[in-house]
């Protein structure tokens, strides 16, 4: 018994294009990776990593998890559009499985197993089914509403921006809205005429049929619908889309453990085919919060990307604070992708630092590196420089003078070759000293020689070493009487993961207070490096908008851990700013080399002259 | 030639016919704070490769002024990116995205301006 009638057509054809293209395009990804990274997921996919990526697709791709937790309104909106489509399908499967005997049908007769049999009789199931059928047309319709909503009033939803669309994502929205409207009317209309539904299409098709002649508008509201779901199908692939189904493989591929590499494999593909334009990244960026800058934020460029038009201003004019990578419910690497996409864009050159001379390194236990930033902020060198001879450590003041970039701004924009030929330069000379550990009081600097130096010695920023310093005696500070706020510099914070460390060491000299948006929510100064694009007055109105809210409980001073925020701050802010060394460098107790435990009170009074205030 | 002991100083006239301002204007688009520059050497002061060699940004931007792109082009790789000449640079001017600018430009330009210099 075959079940057909034409207007199944384009649904099946949409679905045929929809799956082959698909097919050919994942093939073709996971084909091209690099060889590592290829090997990485054929070593995974016999691992339970298979399982606990089906868990997680269930989780995000189905439940959506991560946006629920950012925003409850908008998880609800997909979780019903993408859980309640998946639960219609395999509802509808079941029903026609059990009515049809388990005789394999094609693919539509689920689908428009109402029209087929608009009131089955004796088919003992049927008032169950068909109320779970309603019920969870239901729920996707509430889901659509909300997505009308959301693009009519995005403020609804909590968002202030929501994404500019482009042409082939209207049509396939227009006819994803289509899509469920179209089978409430359908189911609704075949109720009327026929019988059958439930609570929702039985009611809604008794109304209908009070003034529509009902009968006559069956077959052309089931042609519409089966219209709507191949238009889909067929913009899928080409529209945003494209994130529904990739966002799978996306998950499996992660799983396994393939990442980003320096330059654009195929797992960017599938990451920005995985971009499901829904614009949370939007809000937390400064540069449209503060600046008022549009179109760069991270889901434009991975539209330019994915389009082949990307504009190097635009991709240059990025804070790379790692605030959209942090909000982001997909999980994509976008500070990896932009970064490899500025590389991509920029001249690689060698040779051109040959007038560096290779210079001489001193023996010493610890280097001390204090960075091109640190430079500019004397105060904060001589407080470090002083701690460490208090603690009477034998150090090498590395770059102390002709100091030679660590090389993070050039690779930061781009300019990969020229940055590792200062690298070079400088991986020699530590090397050549024979240190152990290496100290720099710049988090720009210390996440390029943590993560690209290839070291073998530790490195450290000074927080994490002076908290080590004074946890084993060899600083002793007094606690003062003074309120401060940390402020997380993004390339400690969110870029190396560095929060716990200096709050401690803080907490042992001053009294912290808490800020509204910290740690993994901590907000840019406005200085960084990494955006070459961005106007002086554009970057003082995200400056004066992050001193506003670390300043909003009134401290007495506004601590970080990076002399490039420092600098930042101190210009626009009222309260002092200083670097977590000078903080403690004002705590020192002066103490005597012989009797370094039994520091007794008398001698605890003979402090330094307190720097802070 | 005979030799009176002494020479003549070389023409130090600004031709604007044989040395086009291209070059800035197209960085002044680029890079518009470049047209805030009073050339007062900070940048200089603090930069990096200056510690090694003659680099200097001020120069650069007056050279460019002028039409003479020559020394620039060839010296203008050496910069290392560090910020240092943003952060203190007393006018504002958005001085890595100038190099970065100038870089550009004269990479794209290369062969023209090769050929306007006679090189």
């Amino acid at each position: 018994m075959l079940v057909f009638d034409w207007f199944v057509l384009p649904f099946t054809l949409g679905l045929v294009y929809l799956v082959v293209t698909l097919l050919v395009k994942y093939f073709r990804w996971v084909k091209n990776l690099p060889v590592d990274e290829f090997a990485k997921v054929k070593k995974g996919v016999l691992s339970t990593k298979t399982f606990s990526a089906i868990r997680e697709v269930f989780l995000e791709s189905l439940l959506h998890r991560k946006i629920f937790k950012v925003n409850p309104l908008l998880g609800y909106m997909h979780t019903s559009l993408a859980f309640g489509w998946f639960l219609l399908i395999l509802i509808g499967n079941w029903e026609s499985r059990i009515f049809y005997h388990g005789h394999v049908s094609p693919p539509y007769v689920p689908i428009f197993f109402r029209f087929f049999n608009p009131h089955p009789v004796g088919f003992k199931l049927e008032a169950m089914f068909s109320f779970l059928m309603d019920l969870t047309l239901l729920v996707v319709l509430s889901g659509v509403t909300l997505a009308w909503l959301k693009r009519m009033r995005s403020r609804f939803f909590g968002m202030k921006k929501t994404t500019v669309l482009h042409m082939g994502d209207r049509f396939a929205l227009a006819s994803l809205w289509f899509i469920f409207p179209m089978r409430f009317l359908a189911e609704s209309f075949t109720s009327g005429a026929y019988g059958g539904g439930h609570f929702l299409t039985a009611n809604s098709g008794a109304f209908f049929a009070g003034f529509l002649p009902v009968e006559s508008l069956v077959y052309p509201a089931w042609w519409a619908y089966s219209l709507a779901l191949g238009t889909f199908f067929v913009a899928l692939p080409m529209s945003r889309y494209m994130h529904i189904p990739t966002e799978i493989v996306l998950i499996f591929l992660r799983k396994y453990g393939v990442s980003e590499q320096s330059i654009f494999t195929s797992y960017t593909q599938v990451e920005i085919n995985s971009c499901s334009r829904c614009g949370i990244c939007i809000d937390p960026c400064q540069l449209a919060s503060s600046a008022n800058i549009r179109g760069v934020q991270s889901v434009y460029h991975l539209q330019s990307i994915r389009n082949c038009a990307v504009d190097n201003d635009k991709s240059l004019n990025c804070l790379m604070c790692g605030r959209c990578d942090n909000v982001c419910p997909v999980g994509i690497d976008i500070a990896s992708i932009r970064k490899a996409n500025r590389k991509q864009q920029a001249a690689q050159k060698e040779n051109v630092y040959r007038y560096v001379p290779e210079g001489n390194a001193a023996k010493a236990d610890v280097i001390f590196f204090a960075g091109c930033m640190t430079h500019l902020q004397p105060s904060v060198k001589k407080a470090m420089t002083g701690l460490l001879k208090h603690a009477g450590i034998s150090y090498w003041f590395m770059d102390e003078s002709g100091s030679v970039c660590c090389g993070r701004p050039l690779m930061l924009a781009g300019k990969e070759a020229q940055a590792r030929e200062l690298m070079a330069n400088n991986k020699a000379k530590i090397v050549a000293s024979g240190a152990k550990l290496f100290v720099t009081s710049c988090p720009i600097c210390y996440k390029v020689f943590k993560e690209e130096y290839g070291l073998n010695i530790e490195v450290m920023h000074h927080s994490e070493y002076l908290l080590q310093l004074v946890e084993s005696k060899k600083i002793l500070v007094n606690r003062q009487d003074v309120k401060a706020v940390y402020h997380d510099p993004c390339e400690l914070g969110r870029g190396a993961g560095i929060y716990a460390q200096p709050r401690q060491l803080l907490k042992s000299v001053v009294s912290l207070q808490p800020v509204s948006q910290d740690k993994e929510n901590a907000l840019c100064c406005g200085g960084s490096l990494a955006n070459i694009k961005i106007s002086n007055p554009e970057r003082k109105m995200i400056t004066a908008d992050a001193v506003s809210v670390l300043t909003a409980n009134n401290p007495d001073v506004l601590v970080t851990g990076c002399p490039m925020c420092k600098r930042t701050f101190a210009q626009a802010s009222s309260v002092r700013v200083l670097d977590i060394a000078e903080v403690l460098s004002g705590a020192l107790v002066l103490k005597q080399p012989t009797a370094l435990i039994k520091v007794k009170n008398e001698e605890r009074l003979a402090i330094q002259p307190v720097l802070i205030r | 030639m005979n030799n009176f002991g002494y020479t003549i100083t070389r023409d130090r006239q600004i031709d604007f016919d044989k040395l086009p301002r291209d070059i800035y204007r197209e960085l002044c688009q680029k890079e518009p704070s470049v047209k805030a520059c009073i050339s007062c050497g900070t940048c200089g002061a603090t930069c990096s490769a200056a510690q090694f060699t003659d680099f200097s940004l001020r120069k650069y931007i007056l050279l460019l002024r002028r039409g003479d792109h020559k020394e620039v082009a060839q010296n203008i790789d050496k910069c290392m990116f560090c910020g240092k000449c943003q952060l203190a640079c007393p006018m504002g001017v958005n001085t890595r995205n100038v190099i970065h600018s100038i870089q550009q430009i004269i990479t794209s330009n290369l062969i023209t301006l090769n050929e306007n210099a006679g090189i």
